[in-house]
């Protein structure tokens, strides 16, 4: 299911590739989605799929102070602004990770009854589940509107114009900072979508962010850093490689192929498949 | 100028003689078991550090895939010691050597690569070695090796009732490394590869051969990590796959010389100095509770560290005139 890959790479290319931000915590954005899922159903049983967006509207506000709080001061040191994003949102992911482990124990938690979970649907004698379904669509839903809002509207642009240079931006009186937090929100909010849905099929536990969020990056430097398209690309060719890998190689092994695919496509493409930057 | 960097450069001598000879009296004074762990490792990681610092600090390319480097050398060490009876001392060597011919091996491709796509490159290929070594039956898969317990001897360099053996061998690499970047600082390499660094376009059209520049410091640089994974290996005496290839090695390599400063002599010395006591007393204080606590401190540590001194804690020391030489 590579476009479920795509639902949390969107986020991603749009703080890493439109923004040209280092995020190392969007791992953990993810693990506290699903966390906040999980919470709802328990607790208000709230399906998942209704409390997606209350999540993603949570999360908008969470990256939004994070990139205010953080990521703005981050991004204007001087010296080796790339080394000090690195480890200031590393250092994030590790205090988010320490944070969730005292808060919600490292147990391993799931939803157990939802809509979706556990229902598969039967197309054209294929059966797929459910909640892969819904997250696919999702996904292409996401990828769409992010495609249009960057193209389309005036503050997409703006969050463009704004990381190729702050100076002129500031010139036409675009508040770059501004831009940068509705970015930030926007991101957190597209992976707290993906968090919702894949909390009602995977297992939630404080490091789950981790193993996502590798792939998030190779998924958005493989389609190429500036191009939403590229992501979403992207996101189809690392899943299908991922399948493919897995009828060929044990499962273990399953995302050899995909950074093997990721090393041969920058090998003759240096700028990845669609990138810009 | 010239004559106040050779000032430089002989100061820097002396104030490593005269530290590494404290470190040397050390043990004298410190028997206390847990203290000398935290000592070990804090040399080991200083002079990790120190090498990561020659390929990413000097030359420029940011790399997070350096714990292929370490793991590979501690599984040249012992698997060469544990199927094949080969002393770790030689085993050392030939993990080195192998981790410096794969970095010049992967250096013909990579080194093409700029910003983002270099740094997720070297994250990837060091994921890849890691899974390849979880499914490898042969070297143990995912249980690891546990290396044979035959005793202490410095043939085998296996120590069982002292520590103080890895102690001065984890000083040793750390001089090393030390020595190595202080050299190499000078050369015709060390000025290459600033120049590689600040401006690879400029610097190649000055004469300077920028790829082969690069290839020189990755070898160098995967040498001494990997010499300091074959004493890490015989140091714990069981190595897994997650347990020296995994990510966070290649983030704890750096995290020093980031923290100390990027690049210079001693950054990673200095950074290690504050940050391996610190993360293994938070560890030490908190580590217990399992609820996560060492990793709240440890992370808010790396995050303010990070924004209040960008060019991390040496900038502290210098005054503008020496940066302006280090760099």
């Amino acid at each position: 299911m590579g476009l479920l890959y795509g639902l949390i790479a969107v986020g991603l290319a749009l703080i890493f590739g439109l923004m040209d931000v280092t995020n190392f915590a969007h791992g953990e954005f993810l693990m506290i989605a699903m966390y906040l899922s999980f919470f709802l159903f328990a607790f208000f049983a709230i399906d998942p799929l209704l409390s997606a967006p209350l999540v993603a509207a949570a999360l908008f506000v969470f990256g939004a102070v994070i990139y205010l709080l953080l990521v703005r001061f981050a991004m204007r040191a001087k010296a080796n602004a790339g080394m000090v994003q690195i480890f200031t949102t590393f250092g994030l992911a590790i205090v988010m990770r320490g944070l969730a482990q005292y808060f919600f124990t490292p147990d391993y938690r799931s939803i157990p009854q939802s809509w979706l979970g556990g229902k598969t649907i039967s197309i054209a004698g294929i059966f797929l589940p459910e909640p892969q379904l819904v997250g696919a669509l999702v996904s292409i839903l996401a990828f769409v509107g992010l495609y249009f809002f960057i193209h389309r509207t005036d503050f997409g642009r703006a969050i463009e114009a704004t990381r190729e240079d702050p100076g002129a931006v500031a010139l036409v009186g675009i508040d770059k900072n501004r831009v940068f937090a509705f970015g930030w929100g926007l991101g957190a909010a597209l992976v707290g979508l993906a968090g919702a849905i894949m909390a009602v099929f995977f297992y939630i536990y404080p490091d789950v962010g981790a193993s996502f969020a590798l792939i998030a990056y190779v998924t958005v430097a493989l389609g190429g850093f500036g191009s939403v398209f590229g992501a979403f690309a992207g996101g189809i060719i690392v899943g299908l490689v991922e399948a493919v890998t897995a009828l060929v190689l044990p499962p273990s092994l399953k995302s050899v192929g995909i950074y093997a695919v990721y090393l041969l496509v920058v090998f003759i493409r240096p700028r990845g498949l669609f990138g810009s930057i | 100028m010239d004559k106040d960097f050779a000032a430089r450069r002989r100061r820097d001598l002396i104030i490593a003689a005269v530290l590494a000879a404290i470190a040397a009296l050390t043990p004298l004074f410190v028997k206390d078991v847990v203290v000398q762990n935290i000592l070990i490792l804090t040399l080991m990681y200083a002079g990790l550090s120190q090498s990561w610092n020659i390929l990413s600090g000097y030359c420029g390319q940011i790399s997070l895939g350096h714990a292929l480097y370490f793991g590979l050398g501690a599984y040249t060490t012992e698997l060469l010691f544990t199927k094949f009876g080969v002393l770790p001392w030689f085993g050392m060597l030939a993990g080195g050597a192998v981790s410096a011919l794969i970095a010049m091996g992967l250096g013909y491709p990579f080194f093409r690569l700029r910003g983002h796509y270099f740094v997720i490159a070297t994250i990837v290929i060091a994921e890849i070695g890691l899974l390849l070594f979880h499914n490898w039956e042969w070297a143990g898969a995912a249980m690891g090796i546990t290396i044979p317990i035959r005793g202490d001897s410095w043939l085998k360099f296996q120590f069982l009732r002292t520590k103080l053996p890895y102690f001065y061998f984890a000083l040793a690499l750390c001089c090393l490394a030390w020595f190595v970047t202080w050299w190499l600082e000078n050369s015709k390499w060390g000025f290459w590869w600033r120049a590689v660094k600040d401006n690879p376009e400029a610097a190649e059209s000055l004469g300077v051969d920028v790829f082969n520049s690069k290839m020189g410091a990755a070898a160098v640089s995967a040498f001494l990590v990997a010499v300091g994974g074959s004493f890490y290996a015989q140091f714990v005496s069981y190595i897994d796959p997650e347990s020296v290839m995994g990510f966070q090695f290649s983030l704890l390599m750096a995290l020093p010389a980031v923290l100390g400063g990027i690049g210079t002599l001693w950054g990673p010395v200095l950074g290690a100095a504050i940050l391996i006591p610190l993360t293994e007393l938070t560890r030490f204080k908190f580590g217990g509770s399992g609820r996560g606590v060492d990793l709240i401190v440890y992370g808010t540590l790396i995050v303010l560290i990070s924004l209040a001194l960008p060019r991390g804690l040496l900038s502290l020391f210098s005054r503008p005139k020496k940066t302006g030489a280090a760099r």
